[in-house]
C-alpha cells in the first residue's frame, strides 16, 4: 500500500486567479477563462511539497490536497 | 373534472421492512430521471445511515425542457406516486417528505394535493411541498435539498451527497416520481410493470408521453405517436442532457434505462430544419442555465454558445470548429454539478451526426439578405 495524493478543487471557491498554475506548472495549467485545468492521476512524489504549497497559497483556499490508501 | 376519490378504491399498501431492498435489488429498477441510478443501491445508502430521521424528496421538478412525462404521470397516476413515497418513507424510516415539483407544473401539482387529501395512511401527516424553480439544474439532487434547505436551487459540492447529508442535514432520498411509481406496483404487485414512459417531441404527429414496454424501440415509441410528420433528419434522444443520433441508430434504440435515453425524451428533427442554429439555440438555453457558481461552466458554456451562434450567423469556420472540439473536452468533469459535462456532450454528439452541416454551414444573414 502506498500512499496516494493528488489535488482537487471546490469549483464554487474558485475564482481564477491562477496563483496555482503559476506555482505548479508541472501539473496545473489555465483555461482560456483563467480557471485550473489539473493533469490527472497522482502527483509524483517529488511534486508534493510543491502541491502543498501551491494549495496554501491559493487567495481563496480553494484547492486541496486529497490523500488516500491505494490498494485493498 | 369531479373524480372519485380513487384512494377509497386502493387496498392497504403493504407492509415492509428493509427485506423491500431485497426485492428492489433483484428487480433491477433503475431510476428514471435521468441519471439511471440502481434504485436499489440508493436505498440502501440512505438506509444504512437513517436513525429514524430520513427524508424522502419526491422529485418532479421535470427541468427538461422537452420532457413532460413526469408531469404527466403527477396528473394521470398520483396515488401510485404518493404509494411509492409512503413505502420508501416506511422502509426507510424516514420522519419527512416533501413533494418537490416544478412551480409551473401547476396541474401536476393540484393532482398530487388532491390525491393526498383523500390519503388516510398516517404517512400522509409527513407530508409537505416545495416548489422547484423552472431553471433547468433545479432537478439535480444536491440542487433539490439546497432548495429545500436555504431556499436556493442551486446545486452545491458533492461529496456529501444527499444519501449521507440532504435535508435537515439527514440521510435522504432524491427520487424521480416514475421511479417511486414502479416501487409501488413493485410492492403491491411483486414485479416492476415492465413499462417506460417516454416524451415524443419534434417532428411526430402526435407529440406527447406516451408508455411503452421496456426494450420496445425507439421506432415502436414513435409509431405509437402517430409517425414522423416530415422526413427526419436525426433523433435527439435524452432531452438537452442526451445525444444526438442518426435515424437508423436510433430507430432501433431499445428503450431501457440503461440503453441512454436518460429522461426518455424522444426528440425528431426534420430535415426542413437547421441543426447548427437549432444546436446554437440549445446551447445558448443551455448557458443561460448555468448557476454561474464554477468558471468552466459560466465561461465555457457561453463561449461554445458564442462559438455555436457565430457559425450559425457568419458561416463556418476552422477556427470555431476547433476552439468547440477543444474546450468540449476541456470543460467536461469541471463543475461541481454535471450541468457542464451534460452540455459538451449534447454538443460532442451535435459534431459528430451534424459534421457535414458545421463544416459546410453558410451564413443564413448574408443568404437572407442576398
Amino acid at each position: 500500500m502506498s500512499r496516494h495524493v493528488s489535488l482537487v478543487v471546490d469549483r464554487i471557491k474558485c475564482d481564477g486567479r491562477g496563483l496555482c498554475a503559476e506555482l505548479l506548472p508541472e501539473l496545473i495549467r489555465l483555461d482560456d477563462w483563467g480557471y485550473p485545468i489539473l493533469a490527472p492521476g497522482p502527483i509524483p512524489e517529488q511534486l508534493v511539497p510543491l502541491a502543498q504549497r501551491a494549495t496554501e497559497d491559493c487567495p481563496v483556499l480553494a484547492i486541496a490536497l486529497r490523500r488516500a490508501e491505494r490498494g485493498r | 373534472m369531479p373524480l372519485l376519490n380513487t384512494a377509497d378504491r386502493l387496498a392497504a399498501l403493504p407492509s415492509t421492512g428493509r427485506v423491500f431492498i431485497d426485492a428492489l435489488e433483484r428487480s433491477g429498477l433503475r431510476g428514471r430521471g435521468g441519471a439511471a441510478f440502481p434504485t436499489g443501491v440508493k436505498w440502501r445508502a440512505v438506509a444504512e445511515r437513517s436513525r429514524g430521521d430520513a427524508v424522502i424528496v419526491v422529485n418532479g421538478a421535470e427541468g427538461e425542457p422537452q420532457s413532460q412525462k413526469d408531469r404527466a404521470l403527477m396528473t394521470a397516476r398520483p396515488h401510485l406516486i404518493l404509494d411509492g413515497a409512503f413505502i420508501a418513507a416506511r422502509v426507510l424510516r424516514a420522519r419527512r417528505i416533501v413533494l418537490y415539483i416544478g412551480e409551473r407544473h401547476t396541474a401536476a401539482r393540484d393532482s398530487m394535493l388532491r390525491s393526498l387529501g383523500q390519503r388516510t395512511e398516517p404517512d400522509s401527516g409527513l407530508v409537505g411541498v416545495a416548489a422547484a424553480p423552472a431553471r433547468y439544474v433545479a432537478g439535480a439532487e444536491a440542487a433539490a435539498v439546497h432548495l429545500i434547505n436555504d431556499g436556493l436551487g442551486t446545486p452545491t459540492n458533492t461529496p456529501p451527497y444527499p444519501f449521507e447529508r440532504g435535508v435537515d442535514g439527514a440521510p435522504t432520498l432524491v427520487q424521480n416520481v416514475e421511479t417511486l411509481a414502479h416501487v409501488a406496483v413493485l410492492a403491491r404487485t411483486g414485479a416492476t410493470p415492465g413499462t417506460v414512459l417516454v416524451t415524443l417531441a419534434g417532428a411526430v404527429a402526435k407529440p406527447g408521453v406516451v408508455e411503452v414496454e421496456t426494450g420496445a424501440t425507439a421506432s415502436d415509441a414513435i409509431a405509437r405517436a402517430g409517425g414522423t410528420s416530415r422526413a427526419p433528419r436525426a433523433v435527439l434522444v435524452g432531452g438537452y442532457f442526451g445525444r444526438w443520433m442518426e435515424v437508423d441508430d436510433a430507430r432501433r434504440l431499445p428503450l431501457h434505462p440503461e440503453s441512454g435515453i436518460g429522461c426518455g425524451v424522444i426528440g425528431v428533427m426534420p430535415s426542413n430544419r437547421c441543426p447548427v442554429c437549432d444546436v446554437a439555440e440549445i446551447m445558448g438555453y443551455l448557458a443561460g442555465e448555468s448557476s454561474a457558481q464554477c468558471g468552466p461552466c459560466f465561461f465555457g458554456l457561453r463561449a461554445l454558445a458564442d462559438a455555436c451562434t457565430r457559425i450559425a450567423q457568419g458561416g463556418s469556420s476552422p477556427d470555431d470548429l476547433a476552439r468547440l472540439r477543444r474546450w468540449g473536452v476541456e470543460v467536461r468533469g469541471r463543475g461541481a454539478c454535471k450541468h457542464p459535462d451534460g452540455a459538451v456532450i449534447f454538443l460532442s454528439s451535435a459534431l459528430t451526426v451534424f459534421e457535414r452541416e458545421f463544416a459546410e454551414h453558410e451564413p443564413h444573414v448574408a443568404r437572407r439578405s442576398a
